[in-house]
């Protein structure tokens, strides 16, 4: 029982870094700023939770599982908010998306 | 194992610093502050994790916490000029 919740845990934490740097790939390759927004938030979501269910199956019923449930929340809840602001200050502020050809690029 | 997942964490961070420096507009610059900023949460629970010593798990709240403090700080300046009022757009421009 014991080394099938370590095997799971081991899983999710090397889940959690390949989708970690699968997202930063993303955000160095992606062309525009709004893409990269998309692929960015491929870290804060499944990088950053699968690494927090792996540690909390390594700590088990104890104190640190509560704190691991806060950051999660915490990265649940700031995570999409700082994003939407971020991508409602870039469009008040005139950076155009990147558009199909026919219509206007996009300063890179 | 948590060595694995720390040292893929710093393959992430650095290509994140990668896009920060290199990045056209500043938003790309906040964006990758942000990415950097989890990723760095992440990277000290598992060194917590890694070196045996939970208290790391109270430091990682608390830069969650500055992050995003610093993010929304960031962002409210470069679009609407000030920190001080909402109403106030085009004042510093």
């Amino acid at each position: 029982m014991s080394g099938l919740v370590d095997i799971l845990s081991w899983a999710c934490l090397v889940a959690g870094a390949v989708f970690s740097v699968i997202g930063t790939v993303g955000l160095i390759r992606m062309p525009d700023f709004y893409t990269r927004v998309h692929a960015a938030s491929v870290t804060d979501t499944v990088g950053a939770g699968l690494l927090l269910v792996g540690m909390m199956l390594q700590a088990g019923f104890t104190l640190v599982t509560v704190k691991l449930i806060i950051i999660g929340l915490l990265i649940l809840f700031t995570s999409p908010t700082a994003t939407h602001a971020l991508c409602k200050a870039a469009l008040m502020r005139g950076l155009k998306p990147l558009l199909a050809d026919g219509e206007a690029p996009s300063k890179r | 194992m948590f060595t694995a997942a720390a040292a893929g964490l710093l393959v992430a961070l650095a290509m994140a610093l990668v896009r920060a420096v290199r990045g056209p507009s500043v938003f790309d610059r906040v964006l990758a502050a942000n990415t950097i900023g989890t990723l760095s949460l992440m990277l000290l629970s598992v060194i917590g994790f890694l070196t045996g010593r939970p208290e790391f798990l109270d430091l990682a709240i608390i830069y969650g916490l500055l992050n995003v403090i610093g993010t929304i700080a960031v962002l409210k300046f470069f679009r609407f000029g000030d920190l001080g009022e909402p109403g106030s757009e085009g004042t510093g421009r």
